[in-house]
C-alpha cells in the first residue's frame, strides 16, 4: 500500500495507525508564524468506530490502509459469522460479530447493507439510513388512537425494539431510521 | 462544466475587504503613517529555520547566468531600510509567500499589513491596533496578559524559570495524540501547549488579547529585555481573536552585530536540520549599521482579520482567488 505524507492528508484518507486502519475526518495545518509544522488530524479508528486525534510532524507519512466499502446483500448467519453475498459475482464475505457490532438488530435477509472491507475482510458492517421491518410483538392497537403522545414499545423482526405509535399491530411494516433507532412511518410493504 | 475558475470569496465579500482596506489605508494616513511600497523580489532571504522562501531565477536577456531571487516573507527587511534611511513611521500592505504553507488559516500567498514605529514604544503600538480593530473592523477592546501569566494562570508554572521536563510534562499530559518518540525543543514544547491547548482556551475566552514578554529564545528580530521580576524576556507580542494568531510585534533588534548572529545561528541550525542556507541580507546589516531608528514594527495578517472581521471559517473565503485556484 502506498504511503501518504501530511502534504496529502486530507478528510477521507484510509491510513495505518498503531496498526488500525483509520480514516481522515479532519486535517488542520498547525503553523505559528515562525515555528514548526505540525498536522492536527481527528481520525474516525474504523476498527473500533472511535473518533481521535492525533498530531503529525509535518513531515511524517503514513502508511494508507486498503478500505473499501461495498454493498453485499445479507444471507444468513451461523451464529458465529455473518454472511454476505455479492449481487453480482455471488461471492460471499463472511463477517463477525465485531464486524456486525450495532447493525445486528437491522440485519436482514436479501437486504443490502454497506461491508467496509479492510484487506478484502469485512470490518465493519453499516445499515442503509432506513429499514421497513415488520412488528412481531406489541401490545394490541388501540384504535383510534392515531396521535397518542407517549406510545409504546414494538419488537420487530430482527430484534430491534423500537416506540411506535399506540394503534400500531403484531403484523405492521413500519419504516425505521436506523441512525437514531426511531420509527418514521408506516410502510406498504416490506 | 467546471467550476474552479470562480473566485472562492463572493462579490459581495470582496466589496466588503475593499471598503475595510481603504478605511485602514484612512485610519494610517490619520495617524501621518506614511504607505510604502518595496520590491517582492529580493536576492536575500530571511533565515528563519521554520519559514521557506519560494526561489525563482533572474536570467538576463543576453548571457546564460542565472541569479536566485527569493520572494519576499514579508517586507520587514526592505522597510527597516529606508527606516534606516530616514522614512519616519511606515506602512505597508503586502503580498507574502511562504512555501509549504496551504490550510484553512494558511496560503502560501497572501496579504500582510505591516507598520512600523520610531516613536511608539511596545505597549503603544498595541494601543494602536487596539484603536485599528475597533474603530475599523468594529472588535471589542483588546485585553494584554504576559505570557508568563498565561501560563501562570493556565499550568501553575513560572515558564520562563521552569525546567524543561515541567514543559514536556504538562504538554504530555494536556494534549492527547502526540506521536510517542516525539522529539522537540524547549520552544518547540511550549509551541505545541500554545497551538493545542491555549489558543483553545483563547477562543473560548472570546476577547481579543495580547501576549507579550515571549521567552528570550523566542525573541526572532525583536529586543531582549529584562521583566519587572528581572527574568529575560523577548519584547515581543503575539495578537490573538478567536484563537486564532493575528499578528506578531516586535520592539525591533538595533544592532547589527546582534542581528548577524541570529542570522547564522539559525543558518546552523538550518545545516543541522538539513535544510539549504539561506543568504543573509546584507543590505539590511549595513543599513543597522548606519543606524535604525529606535522602533517597534507590526506584520498583522490581512486575510485571517478579514475573515474574522466578516464571520468566515476559512481564509479561502475571503480572497479572491485562493491558492487552489491560482
Amino acid at each position: 500500500m502506498a504511503n501518504f505524507s501530511t502534504n496529502e492528508f486530507k478528510g477521507g484518507l484510509k491510513f495505518m495507525l498503531d496498526g488500525d486502519p483509520c480514516s481522515i475526518l479532519e486535517n488542520e495545518l498547525v503553523k505559528p508564524g515562525k515555528g514548526q509544522a505540525f498536522n492536527r488530524v481527528k481520525y474516525r479508528n474504523l476498527k473500533t468506530g472511535r473518533v481521535n486525534e492525533r498530531t503529525f510532524k509535518s513531515n511524517e507519512s503514513v502508511e494508507g490502509a486498503d478500505v473499501t466499502d461495498i454493498d453485499l446483500e445479507y444471507s444468513y448467519t451461523d451464529g458465529e459469522f455473518w454472511y454476505f453475498m455479492d449481487p453480482v459475482t455471488f461471492e460471499q464475505h463472511a463477517a463477525d460479530a465485531n464486524a456486525i457490532a450495532d447493525c445486528k438488530k437491522w440485519l436482514k435477509e436479501q437486504y443490502v447493507y454497506t461491508v467496509t472491507l479492510w484487506n478484502g475482510t469485512p470490518l465493519l458492517v453499516s445499515p442503509p439510513n432506513f429499514v421497513n421491518l415488520a412488528v412481531t410483538e406489541t401490545d394490541p392497537g388501540l384504535k383510534g388512537d392515531t396521535a397518542g403522545t407517549g406510545g409504546k414499545p414494538a419488537t420487530l423482526e430482527t430484534g430491534a425494539v423500537v416506540r411506535v405509535p399506540l394503534f400500531m399491530n403484531v403484523g405492521d411494516v413500519l419504516r425505521i431510521d436506523t441512525r437514531s433507532g426511531e420509527y418514521v412511518e408506516r410502510a406498504k410493504d416490506i | 462544466m467546471e467550476n474552479n475558475w470562480r473566485p472562492t470569496a463572493d462579490i459581495d465579500t470582496l466589496k466588503k475587504r475593499a471598503q475595510f482596506l481603504a478605511d485602514v489605508r484612512v485610519f494610517f494616513a490619520q495617524h501621518n503613517v506614511l504607505e510604502v511600497e518595496t520590491p517582492i523580489l529580493s536576492a536575500a532571504a530571511p533565515t528563519a529555520p521554520y519559514l521557506t522562501s519560494f526561489v525563482t531565477d533572474y536570467q538576463p536577456l543576453s548571457g546564460s547566468s542565472k541569479q536566485h531571487y527569493y520572494l519576499q516573507t514579508s517586507p520587514e527587511f526592505a522597510m527597516k531600510r529606508l527606516l534606516a534611511a530616514g522614512s519616519g513611521s511606515i506602512y505597508q500592505i503586502a503580498h507574502v509567500f511562504r512555501n509549504g504553507e496551504q490550510g484553512r488559516l494558511h496560503s502560501p500567498e497572501f496579504t500582510m499589513l505591516e507598520w512600523y514605529r520610531p516613536e511608539l514604544s511596545l505597549h503603544q503600538l498595541m494601543d494602536e491596533i487596539n484603536a485599528l480593530l475597533q474603530q475599523v473592523f468594529g472588535f471589542a477592546p483588546i485585553i494584554r496578559l504576559s505570557y508568563r501569566g498565561v501560563f501562570e494562570f493556565l499550568f501553575k508554572f513560572n515558564v520562563l524559570t521552569c525546567s524543561d521536563d515541567d514543559i514536556i510534562a504538562c504538554a504530555k499530559e494536556r494534549i492527547g495524540g502526540l506521536p510517542p518518540e516525539l522529539d522537540l525543543d524547549r520552544d518547540g514544547w511550549l509551541a505545541l501547549l500554545m497551538s493545542h491547548v491555549i489558543e483553545p482556551k483563547l477562543a473560548d475566552l472570546n476577547m481579543p488579547l495580547f501576549i507579550y514578554d515571549f521567552p528570550a529564545s523566542q525573541a526572532q528580530l525583536a529586543k531582549v529585555i529584562q521583566d519587572n521580576a528581572g527574568n529575560d524576556v523577548a519584547a515581543r507580542f503575539e495578537l490573538y481573536i478567536d484563537g486564532i494568531e493575528l499578528a506578531n510585534g516586535y520592539d525591533e533588534v538595533l544592532d547589527a552585530n546582534e542581528l548577524q548572529r541570529r542570522f547564522e545561528s539559525d543558518n546552523q541550525q538550518r545545516k543541522t536540520l538539513g535544510l539549504d542556507q539561506m543568504p543573509m541580507d546584507g543590505h539590511l546589516l549595513a543599513a543597522m549599521s548606519s543606524g535604525l531608528p529606535s522602533c517597534t514594527g507590526v506584520a498583522l495578517g490581512i486575510d485571517r482579520l478579514m475573515m474574522l472581521a466578516m464571520n468566515k471559517i476559512q481564509i479561502a473565503d475571503v480572497q479572491s482567488f485562493s491558492f487552489e485556484r491560482v
